[in-house]
C-alpha cells in the first residue's frame, strides 16, 4: 500500500484527458443506473392505477377510473383505510400531549438522575422494537383481554414511540427562553396553563415534527396491527391489502394499485409539507 | 415529604428569579428554524457542529416554573405507558423464555418453569443458527454496504450538482424510503415476478427466472438496499457539507486523485457520521420484519432472518415460550449494538 504521503505520479496530459473523460462517462452511466433502479420499481404505482387492465409488468396505460370504482366496491378497503386515519391520529394525539407534558417538565425541573432516565429510556427503545417483543407484547395484550381491539394497537404504538418522542421533544423545550412562563407563573397561572398558553405556541415546530414523524411511523407500520388484530374489519391499510386476492388465487391487481396509491399518498403529502415547511434533511434524522 | 419541601423552595425561589432571567433572555433563540438542530444532534446523526453545552446558570431557575409534585405528575403518564407497553414486554420475554408457555393445551394454562430449556434448544436447532447467520448477512450486505455504501455514494457524486438530475435522484431515493412498506413489499413482488415481472421483460431473450425462489437472500439485499439508502444518502449529504471546501480544492491542485483525497481528507473527517450510520442502520436492518412481506422466509427458510424465525416459532407454531427465548436473544443483541453506538456517541460528544 501506498503512503497518504504520496504525491501523485505525472502524468502526460492526454492521459488526463483520458482518464477525465472515462470518469464523466462514468459518472452518467452510474447516475443513469441509480435512476433506473430507484425508478422502475415504483413507476408501476402511477401507471397501474389507471390502466384498464392492470398487469404485474409495466405498461402504458389505457386510461381509466375503473379501479377506483372497484376499489369504493370492496368492502374492506375504504374502512381499512379509515382504520388507519383512526390509529394514526389517536397514537399522534396520545404521544403528542404525553410527550409535551413529560417533556416539559422534565426540561423546567432539575433532579438527579434526569439525564440518566433520558439516556436510558431512548437507550430501551432502541433495543425494544416491536420485531424484538412481539411474542410477549402479544401475550401482554391477550392477558389484558385488548386482542382485536384498535386499542391494542395504539397503546402498543404509542409506547414505542414516546422514548424518542420525549427526547426530540426536550432539546426543543430546552431551547425555548423560560422568561414568558416565569412571569405567568407570577401572576398566577398554574404549570398547565402556562405549558398550554405560553410553551405550546413557542414550541409548535418541535410539536409539529412528532406529530407528523409519529403519523408516519404508526401508518406504514405492519407487524403491531397483523399480530394484534384478528378480524378484517379492524385491519388497517398496510395489513388489509395482504387480503386482496381474486377468486381465482391471485393478486387483484386493479384493486391492489388503486389503493396503494392512495395508501401512499398521505405520506407523500405529508412528505412535501415538511419538505417545504422545515426542509427534509433535519426530518431525515429522526424516521426510524 | 420531598413534595413538600420542593413546593417550599420553589416558592422562596420564585420571586428571586426575576433578575436571572434576564440574562436567560438576552439571548433567545428563534424557535422555529434555530430548535431544529439540536434534534439531531442528540441523535449524533447531524453534520451541523454540536451546539455549545448551555450555560448551566439556569440550574436554579428551572425551579422557578414547574414545582416537583407537578413534574411528576406531567411525566408520569408518559412513563406509565412506556412501563407497561415496551419494558414489560421486554422483562417478561426474560421470563417467558424461561417457561414451556403455549397457545393451547396444559402449557397454556400452567406454564412449567423449564429453566434455559429454550435457550439450548434454540442452539441446537439449526434452522435458529442459520437464520442468525442469514440476519448478519442481510444486515451486513443491505445494511452497511448496500445503504451506507450507495448513499455515501450518491452524496459524494452530487455534492456539487445543483441541477434536475440531483432533484430527481433525491426525490426518487426518498419516495422509496417513505411510501408504506406494504406497498413497497407488493411493488417488488410485481416487479421481481418471474411470468409478468418488469425486470424480466427488461432483460432480452425469454426470461421467466423466479428471482424470489431462485435468488431470494440477494433478492431481499437487493429491495432493502433501494428501500432504505435514503437515511445514509442525507446524513452523508449533510456530513459532506460541513467539509471545508478549501481542503478539497487543496487536494485538488496538488494533484491528488479522488480516492486519494476520499482517503486522506474525507473518511477522517465524516468517521463519526459513519459509526453513527452503521450502527443505527445495523440496528434497523437487524429488527427488520419487511421481508416477510416479499418472501415470508422462504423459499425453504432461506430469507428467514430472525424477525420472521420469531414469528414462525412464536406465532405459527404457538409456541410462546421458545418464541419468546428468541425474543429474549434479539433483545441482547440489540442491547449489545446500542450500548457501542451510545459509547460512540458519548466518545464523540466529549471531543466536541
Amino acid at each position: 500500500m501506498t503512503t497518504v504521503q504520496t504525491p501523485a505520479p505525472p502524468r502526460t496530459d492526454s492521459a488526463r484527458f483520458v482518464r477525465a473523460a472515462l470518469g464523466r462517462i462514468g459518472r452518467y452511466v452510474f447516475t443513469g443506473f441509480v435512476i433506473v433502479f430507484f425508478a422502475l420499481p415504483v413507476i408501476w404505482l402511477v401507471t397501474a392505477p389507471f390502466d384498464r387492465a392492470p398487469a404485474l409488468r409495466l405498461s402504458v396505460p389505457e386510461f381509466t377510473l375503473q379501479n377506483f370504482q372497484t376499489l369504493l366496491d370492496n368492502p374492506y378497503a375504504l374502512r381499512s383505510l379509515w382504520n388507519s386515519v383512526l390509529i394514526s391520529i389517536t397514537t399522534m394525539v396520545i404521544v403528542l400531549v404525553l410527550a409535551a407534558l413529560a417533556s416539559y417538565a422534565l426540561s423546567r425541573v432539575r433532579v438527579p438522575g434526569r439525564d440518566v432516565l433520558l439516556y436510558s429510556l431512548l437507550l430501551l427503545s432502541s433495543i425494544v422494537t416491536g420485531t424484538a417483543a412481539m411474542v410477549p407484547t402479544f401475550v401482554l395484550i391477550t392477558e389484558l383481554r385488548l386482542i382485536d381491539t384498535h386499542l391494542a394497537v395504539v397503546l402498543v404504538m404509542a409506547g414505542g414511540l414516546l422514548p424518542a418522542a420525549i427526547f426530540i421533544l426536550k432539546d426543543f423545550m430546552d431551547n425555548t427562553p423560560k422568561s414568558y412562563e416565569e412571569s405567568a407563573r407570577v401572576y398566577g397561572a398554574s404549570s398547565l396553563q402556562v405549558l398550554r398558553h405560553v410553551v405550546v405556541p413557542i414550541a409548535r415546530p418541535g410539536l409539529a415534527t412528532i406529530a407528523v414523524w409519529s403519523v408516519v411511523q404508526v401508518w406504514g407500520n405492519f407487524l403491531v396491527p397483523f399480530i394484534l388484530l384478528r378480524s378484517p374489519d379492524n385491519f388497517p391499510a398496510a395489513v388489509v391489502m395482504f387480503t386482496f386476492y381474486t377468486e381465482g388465487g391471485q393478486p387483484n391487481l386493479a384493486l391492489i394499485s388503486a389503493f396503494s396509491l392512495l395508501f401512499s399518498i398521505p405520506v407523500v403529502l405529508l412528505y412535501l409539507f415538511v419538505n417545504r415547511r422545515y426542509g427534509f434533511r433535519f426530518y431525515g434524522g429522526i424516521k426510524r | 415529604m420531598t413534595a413538600d419541601d420542593g413546593r417550599r423552595r420553589d416558592d422562596a425561589a420564585a420571586p428571586g428569579h426575576d433578575v436571572p432571567t434576564g440574562s436567560d433572555g438576552g439571548q433567545p433563540s428563534p424557535a422555529g428554524g434555530g430548535s431544529v438542530q439540536p434534534v439531531l444532534a442528540d441523535e449524533g446523526t447531524t453534520s451541523v457542529p454540536e451546539p455549545e453545552p448551555r450555560p448551566k446558570a439556569d440550574a436554579t431557575a428551572e425551579v422557578a416554573v414547574i414545582n416537583k409534585p407537578t413534574a411528576i405528575g406531567f411525566v408520569a403518564p408518559a412513563l406509565g405507558l412506556i412501563g407497561v407497553f415496551m419494558m414489560f414486554p421486554a422483562v417478561w420475554a426474560l421470563y417467558l423464555g424461561l417457561t414451556n408457555y403455549r397457545v393451547t393445551g396444559t402449557a397454556a394454562r400452567e406454564p412449567e418453569f423449564v429453566g434455559t430449556d429454550n435457550f439450548t434448544r434454540a442452539l441446537e436447532d439449526p434452522l435458529f443458527t442459520s437464520s442468525l447467520w442469514i440476519t448478519l448477512i442481510f444486515m451486513a450486505f443491505s445494511g452497511v454496504v448496500g445503504q451506507m455504501g450507495l448513499g455515501f455514494t450518491l452524496a459524494w457524486l452530487f455534492r456539487r450538482w445543483r441541477g434536475w438530475t440531483r432533484r430527481t435522484i433525491e426525490v426518487l431515493v426518498i419516495m422509496s424510503w417513505i411510501i408504506p412498506g406494504s406497498v413497497v413489499a407488493f411493488l417488488w413482488r410485481a416487479f421481481l415476478d418471474g411470468e409478468g415481472g418488469t425486470l424480466n421483460s427488461l432483460i432480452p431473450g425469454d426470461v421467466t427466472t423466479e428471482w424470489l425462489l431462485r435468488q431470494p437472500l440477494l433478492a431481499i439485499i437487493v429491495f432493502n438496499i433501494w428501500r432504505g439508502t435514503a437515511f445514509a444518502m442525507l446524513l452523508f449529504d449533510a456530513a459532506l457539507n460541513t467539509l471545508p471546501p478549501s481542503h478539497l480544492e487543496t487536494a485538488k491542485v496538488s494533484g491528488a486523485s479522488t480516492w486519494q483525497t476520499l482517503r486522506d481528507i474525507v473518511f477522517p473527517a465524516v468517521r463519526g457520521h459513519m459509526l453513527t450510520t452503521a450502527l443505527l442502520v445495523s440496528m434497523w436492518t437487524f429488527n427488520l420484519f419487511t421481508p416477510f412481506l416479499l418472501t415470508g422466509g422462504g423459499p425453504n427458510y432461506q430469507t428467514e432472518v430472525l424477525a420472521i424465525y420469531v414469528y414462525r416459532v412464536g406465532f405459527g407454531q404457538g409456541d410462546f415460550g421458545f418464541g419468546s427465548a428468541v425474543s429474549a436473544v434479539m433483545l441482547v443483541i440489540n442491547l449489545i449494538i446500542a450500548l457501542v453506538y451510545f459509547r460512540v456517541l458519548r466518545d464523540r460528544r466529549k471531543k466536541s
